[in-house]
């Protein structure tokens, strides 16, 4: 059965794409992934803020205290260097790299221009195969116009694009006006594939200790029709490859991403919870499925159930959706 | 001669310089001020420098100064070259090994940063009543006088031990040179080499231990051939100087610095001629020369170098034939000998010349000895002139002091305070500082670039404070186009910065300025309102003097910047900008560069900063008018309230003042004693922020109060008949305790005492439903409250306290009511200690005897100005005391011991006023029960009884009876102290006080590292942790001294941590206090060592222990009576990885940015530990067999 996917210029040997995710973080576990023919891996996302932060930390914690008191005008050893920034990630793509076969994706989650770029670079520089931005933000000021916001976005890809020549991913948020305008504006800046979507942690009230704390739950299968939706819908009118992520848990989540249109599913939460040879159960019946309906090769999977393919193209639209609410209310 | 290099170091680093590319193995062991050699040996191995043979050498702690001693021992007598460094007491404890190194005839050089030795007091500060000690053991001994001779004397020294065969001390002093920051010449390599040629150490390597040649060295010997034996060395010893002086020579000629055994420098007919050895030789050769220049003075000095052995021959004919009269100068006191050491060296030498007729003088010379600098006290040209101004009196005076007032047998020597030698060439500066505000740093950096850029030679010495919380830092910086041998503080300043206005009001800043100078006030008020915002006298200085005055908002700067409360990089700007000690853009560019080389490695965030700080810097600072009159109505004021006792005023007030030097001899005890409980004098007001009380949220649980390391946050519940007269702004709430019914309630907070921590308000519980972010307790900015929370606190104090019997000590809410008895201490603010010994004080204060390791305990517990162990309103308080280090558990003991003979000798005597007080009564207090609080309390009424019956009676019996009398009733004895006391240094003792079955109560303060002297590992230091000497990270697990004591089987044991459960820690000191026999509390103390947030301490202590890192336990072995397993587990199975908790402390988490590898490996480690450690306890929980 061929299972080759294309995904950013590369032949993958499978369409199942590890998530960025704390998977990546190990690389035994990327050696397993590796040898259980996972198509290529994202790694954990590179967070400039985090990098930023730690340095302010280690700067703070290095300097709190001292030179006040004579007997201790220090309390750590001196050292002439720290693996700070990005170093550490970078240090982390070389051996990956050199550990597994598969093409290994870089992710960026940057707050600056000149962060994005630079890292970007580096991360090309340390041999990763492609880059997955990951566009993470939640604008709160009122007076801040969303066309403003659109244009920082497709300004931070272009900038991107200009500094290196490796393949680039955008990991996107639902959350735009007008996403279809949005992906072509991605499209057009150079963008060679999108990640839909970007699953945000939301924050939750506790209200044992009265606090509000980010709440991490892994997502479901239910959380996948949005993505579902979008895919179908984006399938054919943009040049970028589509990536499903979020919610794809089984065998059957994942079908039908490649039906509506998707290169590839990223995985993450159901490897978390079912362990790292679920991907083996997986690529099994994702193979028992074809044989059952008769596709030689994934190719020919992607995009069958894509809005253009559709004899009624509003599934996807808002008729679909008065539907489904007046089946929901049928049952009260 | 090689290309000359230059390095600006201190004199620390400059002897560790030389010392560790000449050895291969070193031993060592923190103590003040040597411990910077140590660290600096451990950073270079950890860095994989090598020694000048290609090696890295071997660098290892030991658990004390005594224990590096037999390990330099081992390791030269196995054939290594070996070095170590240690101070005072540490010197002290190296002594017996020292007698076998040098009767041994082993060649090593021990570098001794001379610091006091404890007598009345400890002292950190240098003299040399050490190496005095030391100075009978057959080590050779060289004093430096500053950096560039600490360096070039250690590679002398080397070059004479492996000749002579001899040990050598390199000393030098304490603080003054350890820690003086100069600018010097660095000894290439190549000329370590030529010192030190490789048949020498080959010889040195064959006289070593070795299995293939075997001999036996350390013998006993008889009376028959011991005396024979030890005469054998003395042609060794004779030869000594020569080959000293040969070396020197030696070096002279690689190098062109010239050195001789004992160094004249003066007029060549000088009839008077001082004699002194170390930095004090720089502060008369600095007079001399001046006094030679412009008066044309017959005076000189003669610097002694090689103090041992000491050469009479040589010493003699250094001195000028024309000497008629001497003055020795000592560093030291020893009380009941006829003179100091080198006075008497001196005399003796002078003696033996006249005798043997070899004295090239035309008359014995008339010879005084004296003593100056003890404990660091300043030396200064003023006293090197005194010193000359008594030599040519008729009489003058001998056995004198100079720099103090001595006016009891008035031996001081008159002081011109206005002489002044200092020349128009050194540009010469003040800082005033704070600690937490990077001053300090911010100077070293600016020597750094002076010294580094220019021809300039620097000179930086800082004085810190003797407080942990609030500190104040002044900074001494001199630049100059010469060596700068001015070993004292600067004195007449070009340039004060002043970087904190409070500083205005408690001192005057402007004392040194010159005419002409330059003064930079860091203030955030704007131009017109600064000049009003100055004391008078300083308005005065300005006009007077024509002082310059520029001012900056550096803390908005900073803020601005990003960089919090750290001025340091904007006031060096400033610096840089006015004071024209270097071109203004060269100086600009040169700190931007240095901003590049400093913070690169810290990442660029860092690095970008402070690059823009620098140009806002420049952007916002402006020179203030100043008027033509002063107009303040306000002077500086005195730091202490009103009511201070008189002496406490006097004495107390002079130091905190900056008057400490000026208080006469006459005003203190003879024995060291000194009041209890007055730092509540001492109002610092140093709280940016403190908290504020609302009483209609406060469930009044006493978490607060608890966790206060200061015991700033204060709990009563009292009638409320009592608020009659409160102010109008004091807060009251009924209390909610069901037994306090009817009382009202009231949490106060100190105002000027509290450091403004915060950790009470992350221990208050409870939120604010219809605002989240409020609390029970809320931080607001202290200067608006601080004149009414002043009133509201001194109502508060007149509130009586309540009964203590009707307090229960089971729970935290009414255990906070009682009174603390250690107060306001000078530890650093959020102090994971101080709540522990607080606890203590509170519930055992009145009748407590406290035997305190020396660390950070003793420091914020007795380090003067003032005490923070207080007493009740009774008179009853803590009995305090300092041994030593090493000794603490011992002298604890030792106490017991005598509390309990006190005891027994009353209960022998009380049978024998059976008429006089009644059988009943005696047989009630024989008998007495004293557990509780209550039972404790009768008895001391029942011992009153009978004091007041015995009261007229005097019969010998009786008046032997009253002097015991209060031994009836039951005494706590604690001996408090460190990790590095406990698991280290005095974990000898502390195992034999823990056999003795004796009723002691050991409170270890477990903070993982020594953290009073800068964070060094200890045996406690966890798997992982990051600690100086362990830059790599702990290798192995932390030692269990807790299983260690339970294996006695009838020690008290438990292990608390206040921060994750304060009632268990409660449960556990109480119980401690009355079981019957010894017991130890190891207490988890969070600290500043440990890189974390000091206002969040507690969230670490809980997830420390929710990991499963620290167990909460106690082993009662009463519990066996009962037949109960006498171990309770009380910590629950782990719920979170050690993982977690260990990335919330950058001891831990750093490795991660250091060596990853390590990091995951320790880390897995760290886990294994943990959990095995946990199911082990567990097991023992469990087990029917105990």
């Amino acid at each position: 059965m061929n299972l080759e996917s294309k995904y950013l210029g590369y032949n993958l040997r499978s369409p199942f794409v590890l998530s960025a995710s704390p998977i990546a973080t190990n690389i035994d576990n990327l050696k397993r992934l590796d040898q259980h023919g996972i198509g290529a891996v994202v790694l954990h996302s590179l967070f400039e803020e985090q990098l930023i932060d730690e340095q302010f930390e280690l700067e703070y914690h290095l300097t709190h205290g001292t030179d006040s008191f004579a007997e201790a005008t220090s309390y750590f050893p001196n050292y002439d260097e720290f693996r700070l920034g990005p170093d550490e990630y970078l240090e982390h793509i070389r051996k990956v790299k050199a550990a597994i076969n598969c093409p290994v994706i870089a992710s960026l989650n940057g707050t600056s221009i000149g962060g994005w770029t630079n890292y970007a670079k580096n991360m090309q520089d340390a041999g990763a195969d492609a880059l997955e931005l990951n566009i993470y933000n939640i604008p709160t000021d009122p007076n801040l116009p969303s066309a403003q916001i659109e244009d920082t976005y497709i300004r931070i890809l272009q900038e991107v694009k200009k500094v290196i020549n490796i393949p680039v991913a955008v990991k996107l948020s639902p959350f735009f006006t007008n996403m279809a305008s949005m992906a072509k504006k991605f499209d057009e800046a150079g963008a060679n594939g999108l990640v839909l979507f970007n699953r945000f942690y939301q924050p939750d009230i506790d209200l044992n200790t009265y606090s509000v704390e980010p709440k991490v739950t892994f997502s479901t299968s239910a959380d996948n029709r949005l993505e579902l939706r979008w895919i179908a819908i984006l399938k054919n009118q943009i040049k970028a490859n589509l990536a499903a992520t979020g919610g794809i848990h089984t065998a059957s989540d994942a079908i039908k991403m490649l039906l509506a249109g998707a290169n590839v599913v990223q995985l993450f939460a159901t490897l978390a919870k079912n362990g790292l040879d679920y991907l083996l159960v997986l690529n099994k019946e994702l193979i028992g499925f074809m044989e059952e309906k008769g596709y030689n090769s994934v190719e020919e999977m992607v995009g069958v159930f894509s809005q253009k393919n559709l004899p009624n193209p509003g599934a996807y639209e808002r008729a679909q959706y008065m539907h489904a609410l007046s089946n929901y209310q049928l049952k009260l | 001669m090689a290309e000359k290099k230059f390095l600006t170091i201190d004199g620390n680093e400059a002897a560790a310089y030389v010392a560790y590319r000449l050895s291969e193995v070193i031993a060592i062991y923190p103590i003040t001020p040597s411990s910077n050699m140590g660290e600096y040996a451990d950073e270079w191995a950890s860095k994989g420098i090598k020694n000048i043979w290609g090696t890295v050498p071997t660098v290892y702690e030991m658990q004390s100064e005594g224990g590096a001693a037999g390990a330099v021992h081992g390791s030269l007598q196995a054939g290594a070259l070996t070095t170590t460094f240690t101070a005072s007491q540490g010197l002290l404890l190296k002594i017996p090994n020292m007698y076998k190194i040098a009767g041994e005839l082993t060649p090593t050089v021990f570098n001794i940063t001379a610091r006091t030795i404890a007598t009345h007091a400890l002292s950190i500060f240098g003299d040399h009543s050490d190496i005095n000690a030391a100075r009978q053991t057959g080590f050779a001994m060289i004093a430096a006088a500053n950096p560039q001779e600490v360096m070039d004397f250690e590679a002398i020294c080397w070059a004479s031990t492996l000749r002579s065969r001899i040990p050598f001390m390199n000393f030098f002093d304490g603080f003054r040179t350890s820690h003086e920051i100069q600018k010097i010449e660095v000894i290439p390599n190549e000329v370590l080499k030529e010192m030190i040629p490789d048949e020498l150490v080959e010889e040195n390597r064959k006289r070593a231990m070795n299995p293939e040649k075997p001999f036996l060295r350390g013998t006993a010997q008889n009376p028959d051939v011991f005396f024979q034996n030890r005469e054998t060395i003395n042609t060794i010893y004779n030869a000594c100087p020569a080959i000293v002086q040969e070396q020197m020579d030696k070096f002279a000629k690689l190098t062109g610095r010239q050195y001789k055994l004992y160094e004249y420098i003066g007029a060549e007919d000088a009839e008077y001629v001082a004699v002194i050895m170390a930095s004090g030789g720089d502060v008369i050769r600095s007079t001399v020369d001046y006094l030679i220049k412009n008066f044309g003075e017959k005076v000189g000095v003669l610097i002694v170098r090689l103090y041992r052995p000491f050469s009479l021959e040589t010493f003699i004919n250094s001195l000028p034939k024309t000497t008629k009269k001497i003055a020795v100068l000592d560093r030291t006191k020893e009380p009941g000998a006829s003179g100091e050491p080198l006075y008497l060296d001196v005399v003796d030498a002078m003696f033996r010349a006249f005798q043997n007729g070899t004295a090239p003088f035309e008359k014995m010379p008339i010879i005084v000895g004296g003593r100056y600098g003890l404990s660091s006290k300043e030396f200064t040209p003023a006293m090197a002139k005194a010193i000359f101004d008594n030599l040519k009196q008729d009489k003058p005076k001998d056995n004198f002091v100079v720099g103090i007032n001595e006016d009891i047998l008035n031996t001081s020597l008159e002081v011109d305070s206005k002489f002044n030698i200092e020349s128009d060439q050194v540009f010469r500066s003040i800082f005033w500082g704070l600690g937490s505000d990077g001053t300090v740093g911010a100077n070293k950096n600016s020597i750094k670039i002076i010294g580094e850029n220019t021809d300039n030679y620097c000179q930086g010495y800082f004085e810190y404070d003797s407080k942990k919380s609030g500190s104040i830092t002044i900074s001494h910086l001199r630049f100059g186009p010469e060596l700068i041998r001015l070993p004292y503080k600067v004195s007449h300043s070009n340039f004060v910065a002043c970087h904190q206005t409070v500083f205005l009001e408690k001192y005057n800043v402007l004392k040194s300025i010159v005419d002409g100078g330059v003064f930079l006030l860091n203030t955030p008020l704007p131009v017109n309102e600064i000049w009003d915002s100055l004391p008078k006298s300083q308005q005065e200085t300005i006009i007077n003097k024509k002082v310059k005055f520029y001012a900056i908002d550096a803390q908005t700067v900073a803020e601005k910047s990003g960089m919090g409360r750290r001025i340091n990089t904007i006031m060096q700007t400033c610096f840089f900008a006015i004071s024209g000690v270097l071109p203004k853009e060269q100086a600009i560019e040169e700190i931007k560069k240095s901003i590049v080389k400093t913070y690169g490695k810290k990442g660029e965030s860092i690095v970008k900063m402070n690059l823009e700080a620098v140009d806002s810097t420049l952007a916002n600072l402006f020179e203030v008018p100043v008027p033509a009159v002063a107009n303040a109505n306000w002077d500086t004021f005195p730091p202490m309230s009103k009511n201070t006792p008189e002496w406490i005023a006097r004495v107390e007030g002079a130091i905190l003042g900056g008057y400490g030097d000026d208080v006469p001899v006459s005003a203190f005890p003879v024995d060291g004693t000194w009041p209890s409980g007055t730092a509540k004098y001492e109002k610092r007001n140093i709280a940016l922020e403190i908290p504020t009380w609302d009483e209609n949220l406060c469930i009044q649980c006493g978490k607060c109060a608890l966790v206060c390391p200061h015991a700033t946050i204060r709990i009563k519940s009292y009638d409320p008949k009592l608020l009659e007269n409160a102010p109008a702004t004091f807060k009251h709430t009924k209390t909610s305790d069901k037994e306090y019914a009817g009382e009202v309630y009231t949490i106060q907070i100190a105002p000027e005492d509290c450091t403004g921590c915060g950790v009470c308000v992350e221990a208050c519980p409870v939120v604010d439903k219809k605002d989240p972010s409020r609390k029970a307790l809320n931080m607001a900015p202290q200067p608006p409250l601080r004149a009414n929370e002043r009133d509201n606190w001194d109502f508060f104090l007149s509130i009586p306290e309540k009964d203590r019997n009707t307090i229960k000590t089971t729970s935290v809410r009414q255990q906070q009511m009682q009174l603390p008895l250690f107060e306001f201490s000078g530890a650093c603010p959020g102090c994971g200690e101080t709540p522990y010994v607080k606890m203590v004080s509170q519930l055992f204060g009145d009748r407590a005897l406290v035997a305190n390791a020396t660390g950070c305990s003793s420091i914020y517990g007795a380090n003067l100005p003032t005490t923070p162990w207080t007493k009740n309103a009774d008179g009853r308080g803590p009995a305090w005391n300092n041994s030593l280090f090493e000794d603490n558990a011992e002298f604890g003991l030792g106490m017991r011991l005598a509390v309990d003979k006190q005891n027994e000798i009353a209960l022998q005597l009380l049978p024998l006023f059976a008429n006089e007080v009644g059988n009943d009564l005696i047989n009630d207090i024989v008998n007495a029960k004293q557990i509780t609080e209550a039972e404790i309390n009768a008895q001391r009424d029942r011992v009153q009884i009978v004091k007041d019956k015995l009261a007229n009676i005097n019969t010998p019996e009786a008046k032997r009876f009253k002097m015991v009398a209060d031994y009836l009733v039951k005494k706590s004895v604690w001996i408090i102290g460190g990790d590095g006391w406990a698991y280290d240094i005095g974990y000898g003792g502390l195992d034999h006080v823990l056999a003795s079955g004796k009723n002691v109560n050991i409170m270890v303060l477990d903070t993982e590292v020594y953290s009073n002297t800068g964070g060094q590992m200890s045996k406690s230091s966890p798997i992982g942790a990051i600690a100086k000497f362990a830059a790599g990270g702990k290798p192995t697990n932390k030692k269990d001294l807790g299983l260690m004591a339970m294996n006695y089987g009838n020690v008290y044991v438990a292990s608390i941590a206040f921060g994750a459960n304060d009632n268990h820690a409660l449960k556990a000191i109480v119980e401690a206090e009355a079981y019957e026999g010894p017991s130890i509390i190891i207490a988890y103390s969070h600290c500043i060592a440990h890189g974390i947030d000091m206002s969040h301490p507690l969230k670490n202590q809980k997830a420390l222990v929710d990991s499963g890192q620290w167990l909460l336990y106690r082993y009662n072995p009463d519990l066996k009576a009962e037949n109960k397993n006498p171990l309770q587990l009380d910590s629950k199975a782990p719920k979170i990885p050690v993982a977690q908790y260990m990335d919330m402390e950058i001891r831990y988490k750093m490795l991660s940015k250091i060596n990853p590898e390590a990091y995951k490996e320790l880390y897995k480690q760290a886990q294994t530990f943990a959990e095995d450690r946990y199911k082990y306890y567990q097991y023992l929980a469990a087990r029917d067999n105990f």
